[in-house]
């Protein structure tokens, strides 16, 4: 016994950008952008908070798994931080949601998505709680340095939701670190203490070449390990869902896979990175287009500032 | 070797160049991620580990390594 997804839902801020309106104060262009990480436009949250977010993402997911809130026994939220340092963004929602459940953020960058699973699964096997409520929201539009055109560009803001109780659908999940803070981080400088040495309010940093390599090893290895471990094949895999990166390692992955682009879906095109929050985006998108049925076999993978990853596998019920 | 190197990046190129110890991959015109993506086909069909830096600016700087690694 594993766990399965009964409900999911998204929230994205109103405001999109697209790269001709980042092309107005940065040294930049759409046909870069477009081509070099398949990005076209973004959402940033301008009056929304990520609790609005994560609250309008559970009333959908909420709704559809058929349960009311009050049937939650846990909140999970991956994040790389919510409105507030503390509470976390989880209690912050529970707040909205009028639950009084425990509940906790967990922060394992881009692969908090698959991280959440793995929490949550380890709840479900405990038998102390019988549905759980994950929550993987990002506003990456505070964490990028909007000066620096090599990242900002990347990325975008939003929320997802999945109500999650016992099943069988997980069939496989593994995660890895690295331990690197050198590849890919955000240094926090935030703070008054006439005691500590002054720091600059650190932004998103990352080697781009590094995180590429990463990111390609990782998808590669861990999809291998996980199809060999199931005995399956990567063509018995019915949609690969990756973290939304860049378009170049999805298509780089995937030709080394030798699966088709149709197998792939993306969504990196209208939102750009949204961190933890792109995999169960992904995922909740292609439920609504009724793409998904009972039995599908989904190969989730993700990497991240770490240098986390993890992958899984479902079958869906 | 050259022959091998050659064709690896003929094939992700999709081209038919005449490529050279000389021939600089701003001549080629790849960007930093089409690096990345050359030296990871490059380790497979070489079967090796390749350190990447910015040094790394022609064909012939690739060969040296390829050689070291």
């Amino acid at each position: 016994m594993s766990l399965k997804i009964i409900g999911t839902g998204r929230a994205l801020p109103q405001k999109a950008v697209s790269n001709d309106e980042l092309s107005e104060f940065l040294d930049t262009n759409d046909e870069w952008i477009a081509s070099h990480t398949g990005v076209r436009s973004r959402y940033v949250c301008t009056g929304e908070s990520l609790t609005d977010l994560c609250e309008s993402a559970a009333q959908k997911a909420l709704l559809a798994s058929g349960l009311r809130a009050p049937e939650i026994d846990l909140v999970l939220c991956s994040t790389m931080g919510g409105d507030f340092i503390t509470p976390s963004l989880a209690c912050a929602a529970s707040e909205r949601l009028g639950l009084s459940c425990p509940a906790f953020d967990l922060n394992a960058a881009c692969s908090g998505f698959l991280y959440a699973l793995d929490v949550a699964t380890m709840y479900l096997a405990g038998g102390r709680v019988k549905n759980i409520l994950i929550l993987s929201a990002e506003m990456m539009s505070k964490h990028v340095d909007w000066s620096d055109r090599a990242t900002c560009v990347l990325f975008g803001d939003g929320a997802a939701a999945c109500v999650v109780t016992a099943g069988t659908a997980l069939q496989y999940l593994r995660l890895t670190a690295e331990g690197n803070t050198g590849i890919l981080f955000r240094e926090d400088g935030s703070g008054n203490s006439p005691f500590r040495e002054k720091k600059e309010r650190g932004y998103v940093r990352m080697q781009g070449q590094e995180v590429f390599r990463f990111a390609v090893r990782m998808i590669e290895t861990q999809t291998k390990a996980a199809l060999e471990s199931l005995s399956l094949t990567a063509d018995d895999i019915d949609f690969y869902l990756l973290h939304q990166a860049n378009r170049r390692i999805l298509d780089f992955a995937r030709e080394k896979l030798g699966q088709p682009e149709e197998k792939f879906p993306m969504n990196i095109q209208r939102y750009g990175n949204l961190s933890s929050a792109s995999i169960p985006i992904l995922l909740d998108e292609l439920l609504e287009q009724q793409k998904i049925q009972k039995g599908a076999k989904l190969l989730m993978s993700a990497f991240g500032a770490g240098l986390t990853a993890g992958t899984c596998v479902m079958s869906w019920e | 070797m050259l022959e091998r190197i050659a064709k690896v990046i003929n094939d992700y190129l999709e081209s038919d160049r005449v490529v050279t110890e000389e021939t600089t991959f701003a001549d080629l015109e790849l960007d930093s991620l089409d690096m990345v993506e050359l030296v990871m086909n490059l380790e497979e069909e070489f079967g090796v580990n390749i350190e990447m830096d910015e040094s790394l600016k022609t064909v012939g700087d690739l060969m040296a390594l390829l050689q070291r690694a």
